[in-house]
Formats: C-alpha cells, sequence, structure tokens
C-alpha cells in the first residue's frame, strides 16, 4: 500500500501540494477579495451603476467626468495635496527632531517613549472627538490657553474654512510618537565608530549631523514620507467624524477619500466611485515610483549595494 | 585638526583636560535642556487624555465653566434659610480686626457687579461687596455616574461586545492563516512559489478602495452587508503584509530544526506547529497585537458594512453618538474613555512587543 502511493506522487510533486495547501489561504483570498474585485472594480469605472440596477456601459466618461466637468474631484485632491503638503513636512521635521533629542542620553527615556507612543494606539473617532472638542470656539481649551498665553484671538478652527485644515494638520502632530520610535532605533543604529571617526577628523556637532546622522537616516526618512502620502489619500475617519461625513465647513476638509466614499455609499453613484478608486490607485502607484526613483539621488544605503 | 598636532606634547594634556572638563559641561546642559523640550511635549500629549477624563467626570454644571478647567472644580454651596448659595471667601472692611477673610454665602445680586453677603452660622446680617473681588470656595467635585448614563443612552455594552467579536475571530483567522501562508513561502522552494511572492508583495500597496466597491456588492449578493461576517471572515485568508513580516522571520530559522523534525517522521503541519510556531513566539504576538490595534480602531468598514444600531462597533457607535448628543460632552468623553481603555491597557501590558513590532516594520520592512 505504502509504496504503491509513494510511487504515484514524486517528492517534488508532493512538495508542490504541500506548498499550495500553505498558502492556499491567501490564494483563494487573493482572487476572491483582491484580483476578481480589481476587475470588475474597473468593469465598473466604465459604467453608470447604483448597485440596484444592472451597471450601465458609458465607457470612460466616469474618467472624463472626474477630470473635465466635476470641479469636486479637483477640489477634493486639493485639500489632500494641501493637508499632505503641511502635515508631511512638519511631522517629519517634529519626530526626527524629538527623536535626535530622546537619543541624547536623556533620564528616562523609556517612560517619555511610553508617553509618546501613546496616541497612536488610540487613532481613530476617539481621538478626533476629543480634539474636536479642544479646538471648539466654545467649550474648547486651545483658544482660551492662546489668549491668555499669547493674547492671541484663536480661530474657529474646525468651523472655518481657512482654518479646518490647520487644524487637522496639529492634531496630527499629536501622534507624531508613532514615527519617533522609528527614528529612534533609526538613531540607535548608527555605529557610534561613525561618529568617533568624524570627531577625530574635526567634525563639531553641525557637522556630525550633517555628514553622519542625515545620510544614515534617509532610508528610515524615505520610508516614512511614503507611507505618509499614501497616508494622506487614504485619511478618512478623522475628517468623517470632524465633518459629520459632509467635508464641511464649506467642503474645505473634502478630502479625496471622504469624496469617494460620498460617491459610493451617499449618492450611491458606483461606477464614479470606482473610476475614482482608480484614480487614486494611479496617484499612490505613481506617487510611490516617483519618491523610489528619485530615491537613487538622495537616499543613502549603508553598503554599496541598495536593498531592493 | 592640524592645530592639534602642532602643539606640543606636555600643555597638549593639560589643554585636552580642561577642554574635557567644559565639554562635559556643555553635554551635561545640553541633556538638561533635552529633557526640558520633552517633558514639554509629553505634558502636551498627555494633556488630551486628562481633559478626555476629566470631563467624562463632570456633572452638566460643571461643563458650563469657561474655559473648562482641566479639574473637575465645583462651586461649594451652602443652604441658608432653606435654600443654596454659592460660598465666597470674602475680605470685610472692619469685621473682623486682624483682616482674615471670612466664608459668606451670596444671597443676591445687585446692580453694579455688587451682592449681599451673609454669614451663613447668622444669616440676619448682611454685607455688600463687589462680586468680582471675592473669591469663590470650591471643591473638586467627580460624577462617575456619566459612564453608566453613556452606557445605557445607547446600547454601548452591546458595540463593546460586536468590537470584541470582531476583533478576537479576526486575530485567530489572522493568525492561523498568515502563520500558514508565510510558513509556505518561506519553506518550500517551487518556482512559482516566488511568483507568487511578489504578487503577494505588490498587494501591499493597493488601496482598499479599488477592491471595495466590487466587494461590497459581492457580500451583499451574499446577504452578509449589516451583519458581522465581512469584518470577519476576509481575516481567514491572510493579509500581504503580516504575511511578510512572518515570512522574513521564519528565513532567520536554520533549516537544521525542519530537518530534525522531518527526520523524526514530523510532517509539515506537525514541523509548522512544533518547531517553528514556537520560536517565531515573539513576531506572532506582535501580529496579533497590531491586528487588535487595527480591528479595534478601525472605522472604514463597520461604517460601510454595518447599518443597523445593534451591529454598530465602539467606533461606529461613538461616532453616531458624538453626532446625536453634541450637547453631553461628559457622557460623549465617558463613551470614549470605555473605547479607548483596552488598547491603552493592552500597550501597557505588551509594550515591549509593540515597540519592538513597530521597529521591525518600520525600519526593516
Amino acid at each position: 500500500m505504502r509504496q504503491i502511493r509513494q510511487s504515484r506522487l514524486t517528492l517534488a510533486q508532493k512538495e508542490d501540494l504541500w506548498a499550495l495547501f500553505f498558502i492556499s489561504p491567501w490564494l483563494i483570498g487573493f482572487l476572491i477579495f483582491t484580483a476578481g474585485p480589481m476587475i470588475m472594480s474597473f468593469y465598473f469605472s466604465l459604467t453608470r451603476y447604483n448597485i440596484i440596477d444592472a451597471p450601465i456601459w458609458i465607457g470612460f466618461d466616469n474618467y472624463l467626468r472626474a477630470f473635465g466637468r466635476d470641479a469636486l474631484f479637483w477640489h477634493s485632491l486639493g485639500v489632500t495635496l494641501y493637508y499632505g503638503s503641511l502635515a508631511l513636512p512638519l511631522g517629519l521635521v517634529a519626530g526626527f527632531s524629538l527623536s535626535m533629542l530622546l537619543n541624547q542620553r536623556v533620564p528616562g527615556v523609556s517612560v517619555w517613549r511610553t508617553i509618546y507612543f501613546l496616541p497612536s494606539v488610540i487613532a481613530g473617532v476617539a481621538v478626533a472627538i476629543v480634539w474636536s472638542l479642544i479646538f471648539s470656539p466654545q467649550v474648547g481649551i486651545l483658544n482660551p490657553f492662546l489668549e491668555r498665553t499669547f493674547g492671541v484671538k484663536g480661530p474657529g478652527w474646525f468651523t472655518d474654512p481657512n482654518w479646518a485644515i490647520p487644524g487637522l494638520v496639529i492634531m496630527s502632530l499629536w501622534g507624531v510618537g508613532g514615527g519617533v520610535i522609528i527614528y529612534l532605533a533609526g538613531l540607535q543604529g548608527i555605529p557610534t565608530t561613525f561618529y568617533d571617526a568624524a570627531k577625530v577628523d574635526g567634525a563639531n556637532a553641525m557637522q556630525r549631523f550633517r555628514y553622519v546622522t542625515l545620510p544614515m537616516m534617509t532610508p528610515v526618512i524615505f520610508y516614512t514620507l511614503v507611507l505618509g502620502l499614501i497616508g494622506a489619500f487614504q485619511y478618512f475617519t478623522e475628517v468623517y467624524v470632524i465633518s459629520g461625513g459632509s467635508g464641511g465647513p464649506q467642503r474645505a476638509t473634502l478630502f479625496y477619500n471622504l469624496y469617494l466614499y460620498q460617491n459610493a455609499f451617499k449618492f450611491n453613484e458606483m461606477g464614479y466611485a470606482s473610476a475614482l478608486a482608480w484614480v487614486l490607485f494611479l496617484i499612490v502607484l505613481a506617487l510611490t515610483l516617483l519618491i523610489f526613483r528619485s530615491s537613487a539621488l538622495w537616499v543613502y544605503y549603508e553598503g554599496e549595494v541598495r536593498k531592493r | 585638526m592640524a592645530s592639534v598636532e602642532m602643539q606640543p606634547v606636555q600643555p597638549a594634556v593639560s589643554v585636552s583636560h580642561s577642554r574635557l572638563q567644559s565639554m562635559r559641561l556643555s553635554a551635561l546642559a545640553g541633556r538638561t535642556a533635552a529633557t526640558f523640550v520633552i517633558a514639554i511635549g509629553a505634558v502636551i500629549i498627555l494633556i488630551p487624555f486628562l481633559f478626555m477624563i476629566s470631563t467624562s467626570l463632570k456633572s452638566k454644571n460643571q461643563l458650563r465653566a469657561v474655559p473648562p478647567p482641566l479639574i473637575p472644580w465645583e462651586a461649594t454651596m451652602v443652604e441658608v434659610n432653606g435654600r443654596m448659595e454659592p460660598l465666597f471667601r470674602v475680605t470685610v472692611d472692619g469685621e473682623t480686626a486682624d483682616g482674615a477673610m471670612v466664608e459668606m454665602a451670596l444671597v443676591r445680586n445687585q446692580p453694579g457687579g455688587m451682592g449681599v453677603f451673609v454669614d451663613p452660622t447668622n444669616p440676619t446680617e448682611s454685607v455688600t461687596l463687589k462680586i468680582a473681588d471675592q473669591t469663590p470656595v470650591r471643591h473638586i467635585e467627580l460624577h462617575p455616574e456619566n459612564y453608566v448614563e453613556a452606557m445605557t443612552a445607547v446600547p454601548f455594552p452591546r458595540y463593546f461586545l460586536n468590537t470584541l467579536i470582531v476583533t478576537f475571530v479576526g486575530m485567530a483567522g489572522v493568525l492561523i492563516s498568515c502563520t500558514m501562508v508565510a510558513y509556505g513561502f518561506s519553506r518550500f522552494r517551487a518556482p512559482w512559489l516566488n511568483w507568487l511572492f511578489i504578487v503577494l508583495l505588490s498587494t501591499i500597496m493597493l488601496p482598499r478602495q479599488v477592491t471595495l466597491i466590487p466587494v461590497y456588492v459581492l457580500f451583499q449578493r451574499l446577504g452578509w452587508v449589516d451583519t458581522l461576517l465581512p469584518l470577519i471572515v476576509p481575516a481567514f485568508f491572510a493579509n500581504a503584509y503580516d504575511v511578510f513580516l512572518l515570512r522574513q522571520f521564519f528565513m532567520t530559522i536554520p533549516l537544521e530544526m525542519d530537518d530534525a523534525a522531518k527526520i523524526d517522521g514530523a510532517s509539515p503541519i506537525q514541523t509548522l506547529w512544533h518547531v517553528l510556531v514556537p520560536q517565531a513566539m515573539p513576531v506572532i504576538v506582535t501580529v496579533a497585537i497590531f491586528h487588535f490595534l487595527y480591528a479595534w480602531n478601525d472605522f472604514y468598514e463597520p461604517l460601510i458594512f454595518l447599518h443597523s444600531r445593534d451591529n454598530w462597533t465602539m467606533a461606529v457607535g461613538l461616532q453616531t453618538f458624538n453626532a446625536l448628543y453634541s450637547v453631553n460632552t461628559h457622557l460623549i468623553m465617558a463613551a470614549s474613555v470605555v473605547m479607548v481603555i483596552p488598547p491603552v491597557l493592552l500597550f501597557f501590558l505588551a509594550q515591549r512587543q509593540f515597540i519592538q513590532g513597530v521597529v521591525i516594520s518600520g525600519v526593516k520592512g
């Protein structure tokens, strides 16, 4: 019996079957939840589809509508990029400076690290609610603080179209600790011999930062920038909670992802929303490739061989 | 550097000694300044938490104070002639010889910011004073019953239970499926596996919006919309991110250990279970923690898939509560605290794995 069964399958075939068995959860999931839906979503993007009636073929009209006729599409792109252009650099500078400070052998590093990381643990609805209260011109604590300390009358924040995005940026800086952990690990990974060698060569603190720390940290900076950019295009929960799903005041916080959600699940424009999703995908893809390409110019990887 | 070389040996030693001391001093000053800045930042980070907790413990009356104090003060009241009146610490000229402050109750307001104050123990004698010059007597008053009120105003216990189900059943799914798939991608050598692995990695970049609408249609056809199933079932089909993390770790475990198990007659399933899983425990715990965080805080998918209020998770329930009860900030904050407690608790219990996980996925990913 045993011998007969063994002769039917070679060892290599048996191995292949085992491999197939182990990766089958992902493979089946990939077909049902990724590959199939991707094809379907591209098909939907070429139709008018309200989920109840059958999709009606309209060719590339959804894409033409987005780029040519829909001012809100461009507006939501603008809002997203405006937020990203403030939140990403500020978050980078704040997170990086903080980790440099924490790396100074200050007492109680683990306590500080815990405190700074705490906001990352609770990201989401509760955070948005607390901050919308803090920013509230009526019952908040931020504006009274600004008035008392600096004598400045604070703006209406989430009720003022000009100040809603800066408010969201400040809120995002509160969660800067997640990046601090990553930067800190990167900083601690720089061999001290590099700094010693620089000191022997007479480099001062600024020069050591410019010629040792910064080049050694570029891969990490690069990684967080790419993720941050993709994150801005997926930004949703906080702005949904703060604007009650409307993207207000006066569409000032109508982020791209929120606009997509509204089209799909508020206006039942599943076809148009699918087209928006594909545009989002292409934007994310293009930005990622752009940063990857340009990274050769400014990202330094240890050793001559670049990772991946 | 050249100047150091040119100096004669003897003075150089003494110079470098004093330089060393000044360097140590400036390093100490730098560290103190750094600690100071870090401490200020930490206070700023903690203020929203304090604001949340203190607001959740205030009464509706305490909420009216503008600006809202971080400590839940309440004006101390005293009974005068059968009515409750606010107590003030007042300076009465000539009343007490030493000019000490006396506690008196404000019984009546008068034009021009003046008020009539009486001694609560002897209400017949009154003085008229400028109210703004007197200090109100206050004490800390906490209202933990807000939590009961918030939890019963809408079915939060139900939402809490739903969130627990989604989080933990999903976690089991992620752990089982991702461990299996990671094992498949790290221990077998078929050439088609490499191609599939590249496909898997490229799905990390795919925004979930691209697949969301067809997946929604699919779940609708299955009759799963407005049940917890769309939030749980996909977890059993592995995800690229966690598979990658686990596979990277499996690759560092020497193959000799598998071979030893194989020689002892272990099947691949037994090898995975008895050899790899015990060694990969730190990464498995990290994956579990990250899934907990993701599932607990996720708002997007519950918002899309759950329609009737009995099926909501905490995230959706809290958002709706916030929109409906916007005047009752104390109740909203109480519900927020309840939602935040599990992740914060988990963070304090498993802090090391947390930070390791962030570092592994952030630096080496």
